[in-house]
């Protein structure tokens, strides 16, 4: 356990120190949501419908920004093969990864989407499902991504090969973190959206982590 | 703990970088492997550590086949690459303290004061607190060689592990290879240059692979 929370340690505190990807992904999400409204133009009707969708691909782009190095830092230094001789099943050294890499970007996602959604004038029942989604979506997206950031591992440059990967993937997280949030919007219960997000990430934390390790193996060779 | 290897063979994608390898490593062994550029030394020390499946023979650690039990052949053996495995943007220190806890969690808590011992001895005394991406290659390199000492594992897999290094930093890498021998340690080191070391054992690759080809 103590090793887990060192690389988790460790992670959070390169992706702070190195001052770029928090404030990288944060920027480019907020960025791209506020472009929306000067695109689309200031009617409210028309972006409280079109919010939820905005702010969710927003946030998959934003996260996909930081995934590829994910393991690509640590493969190309040597790292990697220190970690695989270390105590710890590789799926948890993995499952530490991803755990870091929401800590630092999946987690600033949450903290500031309230504030879009305020921007694109969301009501305050959606304001609320607009966080939980979040907060249930944002972990799936760094485990199911992580699979595809170790399967490109050894790709220079192997950015676009992760997106095409890694976003049709996405999708299930896509659709009901949207439908939660839209079904607030309207007044409905959303909670069997959120339930399903809940699902996903149940489903992707133990699968993922295994994923990963199997496709990092390959790369050990 | 001794680690044998039988009759193995190694391919990377088509090419068959070895075949019907032999060696033994026993507890006080150093057993270095030479060879061409190319010739596999590299292959051979991936395939020790267990990172590389051989295509075929078989690895045994103290008679149990390492495909058997992978966990504990790799919580007991250090491999020092080419790669050094340390982050630009943390201190010496940090770097330092970080691999003897994922490597070693079950130790007491290391001091600082061992940490600071270790770094004495590997000439990197009063750089603590630097970053590593400040440091020269061979500080560097002794640095990634720290890992050996603060972490203790029976046997050391060094590839090329004198690469950067200046004659002192050499000298005590002989010293930390003839410390751990004495303690009963296993060593299997790829060579290019000469290495000053007692009765070592050598294997050289290349011929073998001209075998394989025949």
């Amino acid at each position: 356990m103590t090793t887990f929370l060192q690389i988790v340690a460790r992670d959070v505190r390169l992706a702070f120190r190195q001052g770029g990807a928090t404030m990288l992904v944060v920027v480019f999400f907020v960025l791209a949501v506020a472009l929306f409204p000067l695109g689309v133009g200031p009617e409210t009707a028309v972006l409280r419908r079109i919010a939820p969708g905005v702010i969710w691909v927003a946030a998959l782009l934003a996260a996909m920004l930081s995934l590829d190095r994910l393991f690509q830092v640590d493969f190309e230094d040597g790292s990697l093969d220190q970690l695989a001789l270390a105590p710890l099943p590789l799926e948890l050294v993995a499952a530490a990864k991803c755990l870091a890499h929401w800590l630092s970007t999946g987690l600033p996602l949450v903290v500031i989407s309230p504030l879009l959604g305020v921007l694109l004038e969301l009501n305050g029942e959606a304001h609320a499902a607009l966080l939980l989604a979040m907060a249930a979506g944002t972990p799936a997206l760094s485990l199911v991504g992580g699979i595809g950031a170790a399967l490109t591992v050894s790709i220079r440059r192997g950015g676009v090969l992760l997106s095409l990967l890694v976003l049709p993937l996405y999708i299930p997280v896509l659709i009901f973190g949207t439908g939660a949030i839209d079904a607030a919007a309207m007044g409905l219960e959303g909670g069997a959206h959120l339930l399903v997000l809940a699902a996903l990430l149940a489903a992707a934390l133990p699968l993922a982590p295994w994923a990963i390790a199997g496709a990092l193996r390959l790369n050990l060779e | 703990m001794p680690l044998t290897g039988r009759n193995l063979t190694c391919t990377r994608g088509d090419t068959t970088v070895f075949t019907g390898l032999d060696f033994d490593i026993a507890p006080g062994d150093i057993v270095v492997v030479r060879g061409a550029n190319g010739s596999g030394k590299s292959s051979l020390l991936r395939l020790a550590a267990g990172y590389l499946a051989p295509t075929e023979g078989e690895l045994r650690r103290d008679g149990v086949p390492i495909a058997d039990d992978p966990e504990r052949h790799r919580t007991s053996l250090h491999y020092v690459g080419h790669l050094d495995a340390l982050k630009p943007a943390l201190s010496v220190a940090e770097n330092l303290a970080f691999w003897s806890r994922v490597l070693a969690p079950k130790t007491p808590a290391s001091s600082r004061l061992d940490h600071d011992r270790t770094l004495d001895r590997m000439g990197l005394s009063g750089l603590a607190d630097v970053p590593t991406r400040y440091l020269s290659a061979g500080q560097r390199r002794r640095l990634a060689l720290a890992r050996l000492i603060v972490c203790s594992r029976p046997l050391w897999l060094l590839d090329e592990p004198t690469a950067s290094l200046d004659d002192a930093g050499t000298e005590t890498l002989l010293g930390l290879i003839s410390d751990h021998r004495s303690n009963g340690g296993m060593v299997l080191a790829a060579v290019h240059g000469s290495i000053a070391v007692d009765d070592a054992v050598t294997i050289r690759l290349g011929e073998c692979r001209m075998d394989g080809m025949s």
